[in-house]
């Protein structure tokens, strides 16, 4: 268990993130500024020199993730971050760490698209984020946050994860995600261990090899092998997926909604249950691995399921794979920096319960 | 939810309007209630309007995005357009006198009208109009204690600006008295 501060504190979610960072032992971060994730940057350049870590703006996003890779190489703590255009700029670099199997965090505070779209909240980035994003069979860990106090604690659970499998990890955030102010409480400086890395490249003694770390595998048959060790990786990473359900109990409809539109969804279960409709949430805390299990078991109990989120309906189809027809899936969404209003998710609520009721009555 | 207050602040940049809604979320905090602060951040803010959205409660806030309020604190006229008709029935529309040019017409909910920059004018200093209408929002919807807007205050302000603290201090009794010498007026 990570220990925490006894007295909250009121921050922005991209300055709880950047001073979680250093808390939890960041040695170096290279990035470049982007709206609405700026701040990280801003917040590590004035206070990373003097806690011990190196703070360098890049020329480019592109550069930064190359810094990350070497720096990562050499056995560093590092991050980066950005918002969705430049995460775009970062897609090679990504492919190759997880290739070279190099532990590093990665921050999306995620804007609307495509292009160089909007600089307002979306979740737009989700299939980028799970499904790969760079070439090539591999995938990030990926974790969601919804409030300013999982931006904190989710930066020492993307360097746990990231370390102990070896591989990257991303927050995926939204811009009202880094914009907003909430109570936190940071979790403590130094409580979160160093995880050996003999594969590192910090000199080669006489008692044993040198390590290699390369992506560049010219025979296809280590490359193949270097696939299995990935894909078996992947297998056991399932067992880390994290969500949380509020009032599934009773429910008879159920919202499936991560980072801000699980807020939203929280404020449209109110509403509805002031009308008399029994609406849970199901939220996933992790995107990859993502919770199928459990969002499969909650499935079972209810009678309809409704998917939102500020896009054009991408986690949707994780959730079908999950329910596997068990359950109708709807979907809601706004796109393009656009942000569900919660009484827009309550007219879908309302709409379903009635489909609900008429199935019952025909039955 | 039972014991929550959902305000939405909005006015041009520069008036104080997020620092407010900071010093709001910042004193509920010190009394151990959950608070949300969630600014506009587009290119609205530069010279334009600029908003936020404060969510006070005692128990974990849902959204801190939403379209319906408690109360309004309003310092201009296309901030009154956009949030007159974004008040709950029954809520609080609270704004500055001078820069409202049309007066807001609802007749269901407590509507109040404070002088805000000329009250702050004469204390020679019109960047305490934002503690003005704070004290008159208090005096109305007291959900925050007045002594810990003042240890806000200490912890929201630079602490090159800490001698500027009993001046703040005064415009919010300035306020507390305005908002307290209007009845409220409401027809439900």
């Amino acid at each position: 268990m990570i220990a925490h501060d006894n007295e909250p504190r009121l921050m922005k979610g991209n300055e709880a993130l950047a001073e979680a960072a250093l808390r939890a032992g960041l040695q170096a971060y290279f990035g470049y500024p982007i709206t609405p994730q700026s701040e990280v940057l801003e917040y590590l350049a004035a206070e990373g020199a003097g806690r011990g870590c190196i703070v360098l703006q890049a020329e480019s996003e592109l550069a930064a993730i190359n810094m990350i890779f070497g720096a990562s190489g050499a056995g560093a703590r590092v991050m980066t971050s950005s918002s969705s255009p430049g995460i775009s700029l970062m897609q090679e670099g990504l492919s190759y760490m997880a290739s070279a199997q190099l532990p590093c965090l990665v921050v999306n505070v995620n804007r609307g698209g495509p292009g160089l779209g909007t600089i307002q909240p979306a979740q737009g980035d989700y299939f980028q984020a799970t499904k790969g994003g760079g070439h090539g069979d591999y995938h990030l860990i990926v974790l969601a946050p919804s409030t300013v106090q999982e931006m904190a604690d989710m930066v020492f659970e993307g360097f746990r994860l990231a370390e102990s499998y070896r591989n990257p990890a991303m927050i995926l955030a939204d811009g009202a995600l880094g914009q907003m102010m909430e109570k936190v409480i940071l979790p403590k400086q130094g409580s979160l261990p160093i995880v050996p890395r003999p594969w590192a490249t910090t000199g080669k003694p006489p008692t044993r090899e040198r390590n290699i770390i390369t992506s560049l595998f010219i025979q296809p048959e280590k490359m193949e092998q270097v696939n299995l060790i990935l894909q078996e990786k992947y297998r056991r990473l399932q067992g880390e997926a994290q969500f949380e359900v509020l009032e599934t109990d009773d429910a008879e409809i159920l919202l499936v909604a991560y980072g801000l539109s699980a807020r939203i969804c929280q404020k449209a279960i109110e509403l509805a249950r002031v009308k008399g409709i029994k609406t849970g949430l199901l939220r996933p805390k992790t995107l990859y691995p993502f919770p199928s299990t459990a969002l499969a078991e909650r499935a079972e109990t209810v009678e309809a399921i409704l998917t939102v989120e500020m896009n054009a309906g991408q986690m949707v189809e994780d959730v079908k794979l999950a329910v596997n027809g068990r359950r109708p899936v709807q979907f809601f969404g706004r796109m393009g920096g656009m942000i569900p209003s919660p009484e827009e998710v309550l007219n879908q609520i309302e709409a379903l319960a009635q489909g609900v009721a008429l199935e019952a009555e025909r039955s | 939810m039972n014991g929550s207050h959902e305000i939405v602040i909005a006015g041009f940049g520069g008036q104080g309007v997020l620092s407010l809604g900071q010093i709001i979320a910042y004193a509920a905090m010190i009394e151990g209630k959950e608070v949300s602060w969630m600014p506009s951040y587009g290119p609205e803010m530069r010279g334009g309007t600029a908003n936020c959205i404060v969510i006070v409660s005692p128990a974990r806030i849902s959204s801190p995005i939403i379209t319906r309020f408690d109360s309004a604190i309003v310092l201009n006229q296309p901030s009154m357009e956009k949030f007159e008709s974004a008040v709950k029935p029954g809520g609080l529309l609270l704004y500055e006198a001078s820069t409202v040019l049309h007066p807001p017409t609802r007749t269901d909910i407590d509507i109040l009208s404070v002088e805000a920059l000329k009250e702050a004018n004469k204390l020679m200093k019109k960047q305490v109009a934002n503690m003005i209408l704070l004290g008159s929002f208090l005096s109305r919807k007291p959900i925050i204690e007045v002594a810990n807007v003042l240890s806000a205050l200490k912890k929201v302000l630079p602490e090159r600006h800490h001698h500027l603290l009993p001046l703040n201090a005064k415009a919010l009794e300035i306020g507390i008295a305005l908002g307290s010498a209007v009845a409220v007026e409401q027809n439900q």
